[in-house]
């Protein structure tokens, strides 16, 4: 399988700047979709293409343009692109708001095109403060050189994207949480149906996509849905972005055909694990998606065969745990984070990441019972499925997943009244 | 300068900065976010007098700014020190030793995790993973770029960043 990058430049270097973007070949994509093809050819070409959504749900990007309206309806329609990558392990749409921002532009300015929306608004997470000031100049870079705008490409069509800064909650990673915030309110997700392509920012028409998602647009506008195919698996298309973290030796972001195995990963491009220690555990594709131990590390980090394996692809955040690593104290990290970002709106979820945590600080310190190893589960089983938005899902899923793939761990620290595994990481 | 001194009211070119910020938008509201940055840029944290300033400018109700102030980690209602110190503790960062930099932070900074010290010069807070998992452990100062790939053992050059 050739491994041909087209999201990242060059390991270290970046392509910031307008024209060492288009030096290497930017901004053809956009001008050849919007003077010589119709939005319905460049969404079929997307949907061709079968790429998939890189924020985590892994669903159609052109399916999900096809729900956007026709233009010329009562409302404008926008685009709401999601850069408030903020699940544990996740750090991959940094690497191009920082060192191909104008990728995004370009991939901006394609789905404007193909879904007739009038402007896009980018919502970077708080805490990016550089991401935001890089994005930020390579838009006015760009609408200077009549990228974005009136009549942006000498066309007779205008289009604008416009960055905004969250504040620091987790939950405005979620669509509808992002949508909330974008107008100045709490991150509250909100109940759907009705979906955002149908009431979406101000209660217009509205697509939801991740950064790393519009990315890969350009590249199949300029070299096509059939070339796009011969990238990943036969269901999970393209090239994507693996972030690595934790025990490797090399942790960093790796751009990788979907499919690679999750053993190449690890060892052939982070170098494997740190101090010539054994592997014990990994989660594939940020914390919210269950844990697979040592065994399972010859999978194949596609949709399927993740779902094969009990797991999901996520975000591709991969963290890495070796032999010391104590995996009640992973599942408390864990655990505590959502219990930190719960909304608080559904009752199940608000109360539900309390008691996770809760159980499993009991069971780390000794004092655990047989019977709270049921109480995770049945917790967990109460917040699947029962809420307004997928946090409660997620926060039931990786305590669970601990649960169930290390169970003997758990059990040990109940019957010897303590930590197996002193030497382990602080939680 | 006291401690207790009343918040200074909203400079003029915030004032500016939060209108022209509306004009990105359909609705003004939606410039509240970026508005309480803006705000915290300046005076440090979001007093109430700053809250009801802001929603008069965006025409909102006092309340309906404080329940976002208060809704999102980033912004303080109450004073925090001039360097406001967050150590990432989620899996990443804990995995690489977050725990030991809080810690010996608590001991070079003389500020115990969660709060601020008496002379205003520094507070230390835990927080939520920053996004930096690969450059683990990281760290961020008030609203600056992160310091990354922080070390446990290598404090001194952690506590010289911090400034």
């Amino acid at each position: 399988m050739a491994s041909e990058r087209y999201l990242l430049p060059p390991d270290g270097t970046d392509w910031r700047g307008l024209e060492t973007f288009r030096n290497a070949g930017g901004y053809a994509a956009a001008a050849r979709a919007l003077r010589a093809m119709t939005p319905e050819q460049v969404v079929d070409e997307v949907k061709a293409s079968g790429l998939r959504g890189r924020g985590g749900a892994g669903f159609g990007t052109g399916q999900k343009w096809t729900f956007m309206p026709k233009p010329g309806g009562p409302k404008p329609s926008y685009i709401a692109c999601n850069a408030d990558e903020s699940e544990p392990g996740t750090f991959k749409d940094r690497q191009i708001l920082e060192r191909n921002p104008h990728l995004l532009i370009e991939g901006l300015i394609i789905a404007g095109h193909a879904v007739g929306a009038r402007a896009a608004y980018v919502y970077v997470r708080g805490e990016y403060v550089a991401p935001f000031r890089i994005l930020s100049e390579a838009i006015v870079e760009a609408r200077a050189a009549g990228l974005l705008g009136r009549r942006h490409f000498g066309t007779d069509r205008d289009f604008d994207v416009h960055v905004m800064r969250g504040a620091g909650a987790y939950i405005c990673g979620e669509e509808t949480g992002m949508i909330e915030s974008a107008e100045g309110k709490k991150g509250q997700p909100r109940k759907r149906p009705p979906f955002p392509a149908v009431y979406g920012l101000w209660g217009c028409p509205t697509t939801v996509n991740n950064v790393e998602t519009i990315a890969h647009v350009p590249a199949i506008v300029r070299r096509g849905a059939e070339w796009f195919k011969t990238i990943g698996t036969s269901t999970s298309t393209g090239n994507t972005l693996f972030g690595v973290s934790g025990h490797v030796v090399r942790p960093g972001v790796y751009e990788l055909p979907l499919g690679t195995t999750l053993s190449e990963i690890i060892y052939q491009h982070a170098g494997g694990v740190r101090d010539g220690r054994a592997l014990k555990a990994v989660i594939p594709g940020g914390v919210s998606m269950p844990v697979l131990s040592a065994e399972q590390v010859d999978v194949r980090m596609d949709h399927e065969s993740l779902r094969q394996a009990g797991t999901l692809l996520g975000t591709g955040g991969i963290v890495v745990m070796d032999e010391t690593t104590c995996m009640v104290r992973a599942a408390i990290v864990v655990a505590r984070f959502f219990r930190h970002e719960t909304c608080g709106q559904c009752t199940q979820c608000r109360e539900g990441t309390a008691w996770l945590y809760k159980l499993l600080r009991r069971i780390e310190a000794g004092a655990g019972e047989h019977a709270d190893l049921g109480t995770i589960e049945a917790v967990g089983g109460y917040m699947e499925g029962q809420t307004i938005c997928a946090l409660s899902d997620a926060a039931a899923w990786a305590a669970t997943g601990f649960l169930r793939r290390f169970r003997a761990e758990f059990e040990a620290h109940v019957d010897g009244r303590r930590c197996p595994l002193p030497g382990s990481f602080e939680p | 300068m006291s401690e207790e001194r009343a918040a200074p009211l909203l400079s003029a070119a915030v004032r500016e900065a939060i209108v022209a910020e509306t004009g990105k938008y359909p609705e003004p509201r939606s410039a509240l976010l970026m508005a309480l940055h803006m705000v915290q840029a300046e005076l440090g944290y979001v007093p109430l007098a700053a809250q009801r300033e802001v929603a008069a400018i965006l025409g909102l109700r006092p309340i309906e700014v404080r329940e976002v102030v208060t809704f999102y980690p980033m912004y303080h209602e109450h004073p925090v020190g001039r360097r406001h110190v967050q150590v990432c503790a989620n899996l990443g960062c804990a995995l690489t030793g977050s725990r030991a930099v809080i810690r010996g932070l608590e001991e070079r900074l003389g500020v115990r995790c969660g709060e601020r010290r008496a002379d205003g010069a520094y507070s230390l807070e835990e927080v939520q993973c920053l996004g930096s998992c690969g450059t683990a452990v990281c760290v961020q100062v008030n609203n600056e770029p992160f310091i990354e790939n922080v070390r446990p053992d290598r404090l001194d050059e952690l506590v010289k960043a911090i400034g």
